[in-house]
């Protein structure tokens, strides 16, 4: 089967401030695998938000088969046969697995045979998935299949997926290719959307490429370097972070045995945890997401308070302190999700620095804030990490992802901590704002700070990290280090191969 | 104090009418917080259906045209707090007490002319021979349209979040309601049409207060029922046949007390009246460690942002 | 079609407004509601709003402005301090007789002394008995997780059945010819609340102001008000802030009680009088709106309290001059809450007309 499925000409989409998509036109092939290309915020989910038909274009026009095609909602794009697998999952946790298939589907049959059709399925394409199960309890990766099927349920001719891979080990990757190849030889079309190069190398048949909402350009992936792709995709030469050679300094935060439930009722219970960081290091911990990285980060930042000996700083037991009794003693952290985590959406920046500057900074006298420092701290960070803001008084939220992050890592580094663990520090983050979080990183850890960077990018992780460990269902891979270290190795790593299976070998 | 003045059948038979406006109002607020809304104007709810119920009921002279405008003016009412929440965004914590404090003004306001007056009866169920057994007579044949309208009402809610596609997206709405847009079911439609069906639900709560249960007008009647309605729906763990179990108990226990009043027990009448609310109290605390049948949108606003 | 779209940041000038809108659209509506009524509505809103405080008799009114809205601000200061943390205490009605209760019988116990210390020891077990009473649904909360709206409003209906039973049984006047309600305390020169009578000024006044300042400057200068706020706004990033949601919970709540507790008290022993049946007339849950009204904030809501003030006062006129059913100032309260949280929304978002269905 040949000829174009689906083609775009001169979408258009502006929101309050940004402009999404800016006349961007493509086609997509019946049969091919089209890759999607871009860094965060170019306007990729957007444009795929216009074909589901979530949201409307300002202007620009879309032909499907040749006929006009411009889907009011959702269920008028699955119904012509687009499917969308999204990057941050659309399914409930309290739904069984068919429950969460049948919401995807327009006319799904009973819940009988909806069953026996998911099983046949899921043994179709190499994807086992049990009907009855509660998704809530399920892992990343099996969350992802029931997204899958539930696409594939309806036959599509397109499929839609949106960064699949980001949730998914090494090995679970080639897993999803195989299905993704299959797919294409049955005659359905697949609009991938990616930033890793490599993947869309092996993959894609096609590749546009998206540049602050324009296209930039097209290519064949596989007669294309990821050089010129990544040149391309960022528009000009990035700049790398430096790493100083260092020798190890002493060992600062040791975690002993570290076991606690998760405050989350789906979340994921650490197990036996235990790992040194030495003054100097950065110990990168990657590992799918929903692993056990944020119930990590609060046992750490003392969200989650635990027993004393479990963690101590410089042979000091604080594993019962809570966040502040941390700072005080230099332990600081920066949480993922910027908004209501890390910071306070509605309040000002400079509310914000006080948030977790009021210890170190010295932002209190008996309990009464003094607000003439803590703007002067707010300032401070603004300056010293370019954030790019009106001033201290602006709201966190209206901030742009990339200079909130900014603000937050900041926060954190001027107060000078002896033990600083962070989680996704360049999640959603454009790339030079990216380069820099990593920089300041690095400087701080030169320093003499001891650093815990949790990622789900490995990449950045390979650039930073001295030690890389792995964690999985809440068990912490054998720490290793950094350098020398295969992709392979690492995809074991992470998908829980036993530690010390890979010790003897 | 004569305990043996109380008579075990028509004690039950009583039970059951002093839980039917609570099972109704709660089996109403059930599928209201099913998807996601956390409607607190209950009681307001209620009242303004009991005084709507009763004037419609004395102007026509049919009783069930009262319990008709009953719904309706529940359900116009909360469609207040509908545009409050789904529309203008506003806090549903602020909203549903707003609805209860004007259902309270309003009704105090409609009910003026009617204190003293006495509602058009409703005729019970009359079934030859059955109704006239002895002891099930009574419990199971005796009672008006409207307490097996409610049990009616408890199996259909059952069997729509159970079975049907409605009750799905409805379920998929009350636990992510943002994965419920992105599938492209329409949030704000779900949760309004489930605000109008609880308020109507709590209307005809409320009328069955006034044209059956007292039956008379007086300000202020349902006396916290509709807040025990909302205590009734975390007691049940948000499942339909566990509202009916609660409501059974809490009329068992109010009935009890004003048997235990009437028969001039050696407790204090004060005490005795305050009782069903300290039993509230008390089921709240022991259901509270349990919340895994809590919708996980439960009380958060919702707006498509993009 | 109307679309909403979220503004970068809440709109200062619109949120330091709205309230004024409310009003003036509440004063509408409520004007067609009179006139729905019968009532001439432009006389019924002169009535309510103007007559009392710039009326022929105004000099009579204008105390009164005072004596309502005392416990009407103390209230809703309490009540606001919760509400800022997303925790809802809305049984102030009851820790309000709660107080009442325990002050009055703290003072009766000692009748007739002249001692000094009689008032202040009410004012203490005043204070105390809201407390506790607001230390229930605390104490729940934090160590079961239950729900502090419906437990704090349960206990509305217990408070008022014991305030029966008080004002039967163990408080009833020993000298009052088997009449329900306790000896009259306004008349006991050594316990009762007035400063002076004829300017409406008692100690609940005082006690106002003072709650007003304090709360203005725990809000604004000190690091617990900012964790309240914090908590409110973002309850994830207060933990992460090492807020302690417990210790929030039982300050919160604790203060809400106490300050209602002391309203009862101040009002009981003095505009009040005694301890009968018909005591409390709603103070507990017009605070609310008197809260929600006031934007949460100590200043708007000495503003809003005196509003609502006006409204009883103005409502009892209307009443007794022109016939107006005193349950149509429940309604007009109740209007006002709903037009402020529904033009809430412009604070937050601005609305836009969008051609729907462009091209």
């Amino acid at each position: 089967m040949t000829g174009t499925l689906l083609s775009i000409r001169g979408l258009t989409k502006a929101y309050p401030g940004v402009v999404a998509n800016d006349s961007v036109s493509f086609d997509i092939q019946e049969g091919e695998v089209h890759a999607l290309l871009g860094e965060n915020g170019a306007g990729k989910s957007t444009l795929v938000k216009m074909i589901y038909g979530l949201v409307k274009p300002d202007s620009g026009t879309m032909t499907w088969r040749g006929g006009e095609f411009a889907p009011p909602e959702p269920r008028a794009a699955r119904a012509t046969g687009v499917a969308m697998v999204f990057q941050h999952f659309s399914l409930f946790d309290a739904l069984n697995v068919a429950e969460n298939v049948a919401l995807g589907m327009e006319n799904p049959p009973s819940m009988r045979d909806l069953a026996a059709q998911i099983r046949s399925v899921s043994e179709n394409y190499g994807l086992p998935l049990d009907p009855d199960r509660i998704v809530g309890d399920l892992s990343a990766g099996e969350r992802q299949r029931v997204e899958i099927i539930r696409c594939l349920l309806q036959d599509p001719k397109l499929l839609i997926m949106d960064e699949p891979t980001s949730v998914l080990t090494p090995q679970e990757v080639e897993i999803l290719f195989k299905t993704l190849n299959k797919l294409k030889s049955e005659g359905t079309a697949i609009l991938y959307i990616s930033h890793k190069l490599e993947e869309i190398r092996t993959l894609c048949d096609h590749a546009t490429i998206l540049r602050l909402g324009k296209n930039v350009g097209t290519c064949i992936p596989s007669e294309t370097t990821a050089r010129q792709m990544a040149e391309m995709m960022v528009g000009d030469t990035l700049h790398t972070p430096t790493r100083s050679a260092k020798e190890e300094g002493a060992p600062v935060l040791r975690v002993n045995d570290l076991s606690l439930s998760s405050a989350n009722p789906f979340g994921t219970r650490l197990k036996n945890i235990s790992f040194t960081v030495h003054a100097g290091e950065i110990l990168g911990l990657g590992g799918v997401a929903g692993n056990g990285q944020d119930e990590l980060l609060a046992a750490l930042s003392g969200e989650a308070p635990t027993e004393a000996e479990t963690i101590t700083v410089n042979d000091k037991p604080v594993g019962h302190f809570g966040p502040n009794e941390r700072r005080e003693l230099g332990i600081l952290a920066a949480p993922e999700e910027r908004l209501g985590h890390a910071a306070a959406p509605d309040m000002s920046l400079t509310e914000n620095a006080l948030l977790t500057g009021a210890i170190r900074e010295k932002l209190m006298n008996n309990g009464f804030v003094d607000w003439n420092a803590t703007t002067k701290f707010a300032e401070r960070i603004i300056s010293a990490f370019d954030v790019r803001t009106p001033g201290p008084t602006s709201a966190a939220r209206s901030l742009s992802g990339g200079n909130l992050q900014k603000f937050v890592i900041g926060r954190e580094v001027l107060q000078n901590p002896q033990v600083l663990v962070v989680n996704q520090p360049t999640w959603g983050v454009d790339a030079a704002a990216a380069a820099s979080i990593r920089q300041a990183l690095l400087d701080l850890a030169a320093e003499g700070a001891a650093l815990v960077v949790i990622s789900q990018d490995l990449d950045e992780l390979m650039e930073i990290a001295d030690h890389f460990g792995a964690l999985n269902e809440g068990r912490l891979s054998e720490i290793r280090p950094a350098l020398g270290l295969t992709i392979d190795e690492i995809g074991l790593m992470m998908g829980g191969a036993d530690a010390s299976e890979g010790a003897a070998a | 104090m004569d305990l043996s003045a109380i008579n075990p059948v028509l004690l039950v038979a009583s039970l059951m009418v002093a839980a039917t406006p609570l099972l109704l109002a709660a089996i109403g607020e059930l599928v209201v917080e099913r998807s996601g809304v956390l409607n607190l104007g209950v009681e307001g709810m209620m009242i303004t259906g009991a005084i709507a119920g009763f004037a419609v009921s004395v102007e026509t002279g049919s009783p069930y045209v009262g319990v008709l405008a009953a719904a309706v003016a529940g359900a116009a009412l909360s469609f207040l707090f509908a545009f409050l929440t789904q529309f203008a965004l506003a806090n549903q914590v602020a909203s549903g007490l707003a609805l209860t404090l004007f259902g309270l003004g309003l009704s105090a306001l409609m009910g003026q002319g009617y204190v003293g007056i006495r509602p058009p009866a409703m005729t019970r169920l009359d079934i030859p021979v059955l109704s006239d057994l002895p002891v099930v007579g009574p419990i199971l044949f005796g009672h008006d349209p409207i307490l097996y309208f409610g049990l009616l009402l408890t199996a259909a809610v059952w069997a729509f979040l159970k079975f049907t596609r409605g009750g799905l997206i409805l379920r998929a709405v009350g636990e992510n309601h943002d994965a419920a847009h992105a599938l492209g079911y329409s949030v704000i439609r779900v949760r309004v049409l489930a605000i109008l069906f609880g308020g109507a639900c709590a209307g005809v709560g409320g009328a069955y207060i006034s044209l059956i249960r007292v039956p008379q007008w007086t300000e202020g009647m349902t006396a916290g029922i509709g807040w025990i309605a909302l205590a009734l729906v975390v007691f049940a763990s948000w499942k339909p046949w566990r509202v009916l179990l609660g409501a059974y108990l809490f009329g068992g226990i109010n009935v009890l007390q004003l048997n235990l009043q009437a028969a001039g027990v050696a407790i204090p009448v004060e005490y005795l009246a305050m009782s069903p609310y300290l039993i509230t109290i008390l089921v709240l605390v022991i259901m509270s460690a349990d919340k895994s049948g809590a919708p996980a949108s439960l009380g958060r606003s919702f707006h498509a942002s993009q | 079609m109307i679309v909403l779209e979220k503004r970068p940041e809440p709109s200062r000038l619109l949120s330091m407004s709205t309230p004024v809108f409310a009003v003036i659209v509440t004063m509408i509506a409520g004007g067609l509601l009179f006139a729905a009524l019968g009532k001439n509505p432009f006389e019924a809103i002169r009535t309510i709003f103007w007559d009392p405080l710039f009326g022929e008799y105004a000099f009579y009114y204008r105390p009164q402005l005072l004596v309502k809205g005392a416990p009407l601000v103390l209230i809703a200061i309490g009540l606001s301090l919760g509400f800022r943390a997303g925790i809802w205490n809305i049984g102030a009605e009851g820790q309000y007789i709660m107080g009442a209760i325990c002050g009055a019988a703290a003072g009766l116990a000692l009748y007739p002394s002249e001692s000094v210390l009689i008032f202040p020891l009410m004012v203490l077990a005043g204070a105390l008995g809201g407390w506790i009473w607001a230390m229930i649904p605390a104490l729940l909360k934090v160590k079961f997780g239950t729900n502090e709206i419906l437990v704090s409003l349960m206990l509305v209906y217990v408070a008022e059945q014991l305030l029966a039973s008080m004002s039967l049984g163990l408080l009833k006047n020993p000298q009052g010819f088997g009449f329900p309600g306790s000896r009259n305390i306004a008349e006991w020169e050594a316990a009762n609340s007035w400063i002076a009578q004829d300017y409406g000024m008692h100690w609940g006044v005082v006690a106002a102001m003072i709650a007003v300042i304090m709360a203005y400057v725990l809000l604004n200068k000190h690091i617990l008000g900012f964790n309240i706020r914090l908590t409110g706004e973002a309850r994830r990033a207060a933990r992460f802030a090492g807020v302690n949601p417990t210790r929030l919970i039982l300050f919160c709540l604790g203060t809400s009680g106490m300050l209602a507790g002391l309203a009862g008290l101040f009002e009981v022993a003095g505009p009040s009088g005694q301890v009968s049946i018909d005591f409390n007339v709603g103070y507990g849950f017009t605070a609310i709106i008197v809260a929600f009204l006031g934007r949460l904030h100590p200043v708007g809501i000495l503003l809003a309290g005196l509003l609502m003030a006006l409204t009883y006062i103005g409502g009892d006129i209307a009443e007794s001059q022109m016939g107006l059913p005193a349950s149509a100032i429940q309604v007009f309260q109740g209007m006002l809450l709903f037009f402020l949280l529904a033009l809430d929304l412009l604070t937050n978002y601005r609305v836009k007309l969008a051609m729907k269905g462009t091209a």
